[in-house]
């Protein structure tokens, strides 16, 4: 299922990836929809979006960033050699801000004056208010009232770049009860507004877009770890929460035969617990928001709560791209927990000066317990999707850390 | 029997299209809402469509989100929603619809869902989140069981997609008269009677118009254009008011469904 065609065809003309994906919403979106999806195979080639995404990418949000050998980590660790990618120094603190761009530019292409975002860790709803900022344009971001507590910093800085911050209190207050929050203002303002949809996930076309504006990652490690190494790594991880930051780092290498491609979900509190977001250790196949992808719920059919300690992962279900790799066998998935994270959060920031977002430190935290079971003459590419600066209140609060 | 075109060709009560009455299964709690099906039957309402509470509506207003919700704490599962239809069946002929999300149906395994549906007595379902494209296995169940099908149109549906959709609609066709969730509001969309034309030109099954129907007022207008007047959250507001009395929940949701339904007299 690798084979070099396959990923290239990816999605379908509908959005299925395999048994994956689709578009699952209601009948007043199926025609904005349609027309996002034209529009963007449209003008995705055009050299004029091209040059303007490229300038803005480079220009505003900092690209390329840095692929950093982590030598104090490696040391330490005392097996593969760690290469950090640096998402986390782009504007605005993450990678969020390759696809708020490249959609924020499709929205003011396509005519829309509005542009609604739903933010869980907030570094999405951030990067779409920076965004929308830049080119003038109205943004309205929903964030559920659970996570605008846990990422207060984050709530002002959308609000200090002139967007409207809209708390959601249904449901768990989180991630999922703000996308269904959006998608209700969407079905009810699709006539001028723009959905930028933050991760690879959802209704068809976004898990294709989002992902299409997250390749670059992968593209440059390629070119960055041929330059440094005169090879390609031998093994690439990523923390999966929808999945973007993972598929856009891991997209480009899925046809090279002898890599191993890692992504890590939110143990949360174990598995055992039933309190965590790892949708490929308790989930089943199902549909939620728009797409057919493994979803954790319960034997009827409800949707269930979820937790990690990171915003940014606590969701029931994960993109279909990454379903259809799993089930291709090649793309290998594991958890960390909260408590392995909160170790490896501080370890990272001690060991290196990088303080990671909780979501990338799940990737640490793995990395932690694999990289010394790897040879010294392998080389470990981990994604670095996003700084902690927005984290470390949390942190604090849920160690009681005061300032260590 | 086909009770749902049997009833579309002859509304009860001398009414001039049929009343659609939707309510959400289990709230605020079973018994409650067994009488609240019984209220509405004995109202003369014409069709009962029954929400199946979900965790995660997306497609609907605060309204009938609370009302899943209060549902869901109370306790309501699949097999509750099944046996309420059972309760319904024993007191009235009247169509039975499932207002419900795919995920509901597809965990239970579509095949085995729709025949247990066809089993309790519900005569269609609506998915809300299930257009015809994603609509193979269900359509393939519905045609097996004959449970009729039941699709939504939406003001933003160009023609082509109306026949799309009419294609694969075996009950009959949800024109929401409005962009946006359900919810109760002050004034209706002013090119009903146009749209429902312009559906009818490549639709030959009934078409009934909800979303923000809440006055007899109203109900008299969109029954002069269509065959059938979908009221939910005006209802449904019925039972939300009254949590802190439930014996109130009855009375009210008779008066307010003798008052809506004398727009088809």
């Amino acid at each position: 299922m690798s084979n070099p065609a396959t990923r290239f065809s990816l999605p379908d003309e509908k959005g299925h990836f395999g048994p994956y994906g689709g578009m699952f919403v209601p009948e007043t979106l199926m025609t904005a929809l349609y027309e996002l999806r034209d529009f963007y195979e449209a003008v995705k080639e055009e050299p004029s979006f091209k040059a303007e995404l490229a300038h803005h990418l480079k220009e505003f949000a900092g690209r390329p960033t840095n692929l950093y050998y982590a030598e104090r980590l490696t040391e330490y660790l005392g097996g593969a050699k760690i290469y950090l990618k640096r998402e986390d120094l782009l504007h605005t603190g993450a990678h969020k801000i390759n696809n708020a761009l490249g959609q924020v530019i499709l929205a003011k292409r396509m005519g829309k004056t509005r542009v609604i975002a739903e933010t869980g860790a907030g570094q999405h709803g951030v990067a779409a208010a920076t965004a929308c900022a830049r080119f003038g344009l109205k943004c309205v971001v929903y964030m559920g009232t659970e996570d605008m507590r846990r990422q207060e910093l984050n709530v002002f800085r959308m609000r200090l770049c002139g967007a409207e911050v809209r708390g959601v209190d249904a449901g768990q207050k989180t991630l999922k009860d703000a996308i269904n929050e959006a998608m209700r203002d969407w079905v009810t303002n699709v006539q001028d507004t723009h959905y930028v949809l933050g991760s690879a996930l959802g209704t068809h076309p976004y898990p294709m877009i989002v992902r299409d504006f997250q390749k670059i990652i992968g593209e440059e490690v390629r070119r960055q770890i041929m330059e440094k190494e005169g090879r390609l790594p031998d093994v690439m991880a990523a923390c999966v929460g929808g999945g973007s930051n993972a598929i856009g780092f891991l997209w480009d290498f899925l046809d090279e035969p002898n890599m191993r491609l890692v992504g890590v979900e939110a143990g949360g509190r174990g598995i055992e617990s039933g309190e965590h977001a790892a949708r490929f250790f308790g989930g089943k196949l199902g549909v939620l928001q728009g797409c057919k992808s493994y979803v954790l719920q319960n034997p009827d059919g409800q949707i269930s709560l979820t937790h990690s300690v990171s915003a940014g992962l606590d969701y029931a279900s994960i993109g279909p791209e990454h379903a259809y790799y799993r089930d291709a066998g090649r793309i290998e998935y594991a958890y960390a927990t909260d408590d392995e994270v909160l170790s490896a959060f501080k370890t990272m920031s001690e060991l290196e000066g990088i303080i990671p977002a909780l979501e990338s430190t799940h990737v640490i935290a793995w990395a932690l317990k694999e990289a010394p079971k790897m040879g010294k003459d392998k080389l470990l590419c981990l994604n670095l999707s996003g700084r902690g600066d927005k984290d470390v209140q949390e942190v604090m609060r849920v160690t009681g850390y005061k300032g260590l | 029997m086909d009770r749902i075109a049997h009833q579309f060709a002859h509304p009860g009560n001398g009414h001039k299209a049929c009343f659609v009455a939707y309510i959400c299964a289990g709230d605020p709690d079973y018994e409650t809402s067994v009488k609240v099906c019984r209220t509405l039957v004995e109202g003369g309402i014409d069709v009962l469509e029954i929400g199946v509470p979900f965790s995660d509506p997306l497609a609907d207003g605060l309204t009938n989100q609370l009302a899943a919700q209060r549902a869901l704490e109370a306790g309501a599962n699949q097999d509750a929603v099944f046996n309420l239809v059972r309760e319904v069946r024993k007191i009235s002929e009247i169509p039975i619809i499932f207002y419900t999300y795919y995920n509901l149906v597809y965990s239970q395994g579509v095949d085995a869902y729709v025949k247990r549906a066809k089993e309790a007595g519900v005569d269609g379902i609506l998915t809300l989140d299930l257009p015809p494209e994603e609509a193979g296995e269900m359509l393939e169940a519905c045609s097996r069981y004959d449970v009729k099908t039941v699709f939504i149109v939406a003001p933003t549906t160009p023609p082509e997609r109306i026949e799309l959709i009419a294609g694969v609609t075996s009950g009959f066709i949800y024109y929401v008269s409005r962009l946006g969730v359900t919810g109760e509001r002050a004034s209706l969309a002013d090119d009903i009677a146009q749209s429902v034309t312009e559906i009818k030109k490549h639709a030959n099954c009934p078409v009934v118009v909800g979303f923000g129907i809440s006055t007899a007022a109203h109900v008299a207008e969109v029954a002069q254009a269509a065959d059938g007047v979908v009221v939910g959250s005006a209802l449904v507001n019925c039972i939300a008011r009254n949590l802190d009395d439930k014996s109130k929940i009855i009375s009210d949701l008779a008066a307010k469904t003798a008052e809506l339904t004398s727009g088809l007299q």
